[in-house]
């Protein structure tokens, strides 16, 4: 478990985290979501000791990151793939990594196996392929049998085989009970890997919710509809019970998928439809519509602001009220 | 030594022998301080025949055969500079804390690892380049039972395991190996040279580390020698050098983030 406590870090004037606090829990995958400078390496660094907060504080199983013996047996983390010296093999990186915490030589062969670079163990590291560097650094993280997991962005440049891999690694390892806190800047790729959310804008916790929750609240489907015939067909819809939303100049919109009632009841009314459209909102959208308006949300309070999707219904329920 | 001290000594010696550098290295400095040593000695015992009474009387066959330290150094300060500065250079100082947080742990294992390994090398060189440089200047060489001859000898080990220290501690003060190489190559090739040979500056450059650590290789005092320090005092005043960018070294590590 990785608690962070009202956690803040400040270069200079510029604010690169600020006082975020949530919880990474065990048996899970834990999506850690935002822009590219959102804050999310700076927060995984403070994790383990790299770098010192400002304000706040980041515990791991209670303890700080220092007071950790042997930490690797605790936290494995890919943050870097690049961050091995190239002179060196694959082998001998990860042996003084394991002999630093006492972590047995055999330990070494088993983790190379896992990853698939026995072949090239005794290789340098700089011939490395970006695939093979993300490998090793796997590799790394998974050395000392630890808990808890944290890949900083790490299908970043793979290929399609090797983010099938790490995906599928993932799901195993938060299968096996352990924390797995995986940072992203793509909505799409933690929809498919991701038990539970933390969003992050400007280094500010914009979310922190269920996976499940996130898709119900913001991928719901909807109909578009344009008719010359607005006011009837709002009276028609009021009528039979079915909610609709203004959405722009002559466009309306109801949420679910309910075209085909719609379509007969405008055809019972002899109304004109220009048009009847089932929608589905993405993820990537409401991802979107979440972290560009971090700045104006939070600019007056700490409070995360409730996501885009209820607001769009709210919207709609003011209209009916007039 | 407490458990944990004794598993990063033991990745840090993984780390010092699994690269290139370090062979490369070292090997220069041998190959560099005994070969220099060698052809000065062959030199200075031709020459030997045209010297003036003076400079008979200030004749040192031990300190000549170490004449080749001036250059051989050089590559003392690399491999110094590149064991600590490539973890900067490489990214592998994350990984490397991230393995080791205790920050005080990870330097002075390091420093140590190298340190112990810069002393086997630099003894080797210094008796190595003590006997062949003696062999090379025929009857004016020195004896190893001379007085003073075995604690220049073995000051000259010293001297090259210093420097290594002296490089490791600007290197993590510096953390990057290029700018610790621009700092440090000049500085004892050229600048201490300079300040050296230039009347107005003698006085200062006496007390920069090297000049003064290399009084301990000296066994005659030149005849006009007005140095302030004797071979051991000199020794000292490269210590205190050490230990303050040693101690430079870790306040920068401990202070700034990674």
């Amino acid at each position: 478990m990785i608690e962070l406590e009202g956690l803040s870090k400040r270069y200079g004037e510029k604010v690169a985290v600020n006082n975020l606090t949530f919880t990474v829990r065990p048996g899970i995958i834990t999506g850690f979501l935002g822009p590219n400078g959102a804050g999310k390496s700076t927060t995984m660094r403070m994790v383990l000791g790299l770098d010192r907060p400002t304000a706040g504080d980041v515990r791991i199983d209670g303890r700080h990151y220092d007071q950790l013996k042997d930490p690797l047996t605790y936290v494995g983390a890919l943050l870097d793939a690049k961050a091995v010296h190239g002179g060196r093999s694959a082998f001998n990186h990860l042996l003084c990594l394991a002999q630093a915490n006492g972590i047995p030589a055999r330990r070494v062969h088993e983790v190379l196996d896992t990853v698939g670079l026995t072949a090239v163990a005794k290789k340098k590291a700089k011939g490395f392929s970006l695939g093979m560097a993300q490998r090793l650094g796997i590799a790394a993280a998974l050395l000392g049998d630890p808990r808890i997991l944290m890949f900083d962005e790490p299908v970043n440049g793979l290929d399609p085989e090797g983010i099938h891999w790490i995906r599928n690694l993932m799901k195993s390892l938060a299968a096996q009970g352990r924390t797995v806190f995986v940072s992203s800047h793509l909505m799409s790729e933690m929809a498919l890997t991701a038990d539970h959310l933390v969003v992050i804008g400007q280094g500010r916790l914009l979310a922190d919710t269920s996976m499940a929750d996130f898709i119900a609240r913001n991928s719901h489907s909807y109909v578009r509809i344009r008719t010359p015939q607005r006011e009837r067909l709002l009276d028609v819809l009021g009528g039979a019970g079915i909610t609709v939303v203004e959405s722009g100049a002559a466009v309306l919109e109801v949420d679910g998928d309910k075209s085909e009632a719609i379509g007969e009841l405008a055809a019972q009314h002899r109304i004109v439809l220009h048009e009847l459209s089932p929608q589905q909102a993405s993820l990537e959208e409401a991802f979107m519509r979440l972290t560009a308006g971090s700045v104006e949300y939070h600019a007056h309070d700490g409070q995360p602001p409730a996501p885009a999707g209820p607001q769009r219904q709210q919207w709609g329920g003011e209209w009916r009220k007039g | 030594m407490s458990m944990a001290a004794t598993q990063v000594v033991r990745s840090e010696w993984t780390k010092i022998r699994s690269v290139a550098s370090t062979v490369w290295t070292l090997s220069l400095a041998v190959v560099v301080t005994v070969a220099f040593g060698m052809l000065i000695s062959a030199l200075a015992k031709n020459e030997f025949g045209s010297m003036d009474a003076r400079g008979r009387l200030s004749f040192d066959p031990t300190f000549i055969s170490f004449a080749g330290t001036g250059l051989g150094q050089l590559a003392m300060i690399v491999f110094g500079v590149l064991v600590v500065a490539n973890e900067y250079s490489s990214g592998m100082i994350r990984t490397s804390l991230a393995a080791v947080p205790q920050r005080g742990t990870f330097l002075f294992s390091k420093i140590a690892v190298a340190t112990a390994l810069a002393l086997v090398v630099g003894m080797a060189t210094s008796f190595l380049a003590f006997y062949l440089g003696q062999a090379m200047l025929g009857d004016l060489k020195a004896s190893i039972g001379d007085p003073g001859v075995l604690r220049a000898v073995i000051g000259g080990g010293l001297y090259m395991t210093l420097i290594t220290m002296f490089s490791m501690g600007v290197a993590a003060m510096l953390r990057s190996p290029m700018l610790s190489l621009a700092v440090l190559m000049p500085f004892f090739f050229l600048v201490s040279n300079i300040l050296a040979n230039v009347s107005a500056t003698e006085k200062i450059g006496r007390f920069l580390p090297d000049q003064a650590g290399s009084k301990i290789m000296q066994v005659v005092t030149p005849v006009d020698d007005d140095t302030p320090y004797g071979p051991w005092g000199g020794l000292g005043i490269m210590v205190l050098w050490v230990i303050a960018s040693l101690v430079g070294g870790y306040v920068v590590l401990k202070r700034r983030d990674a």
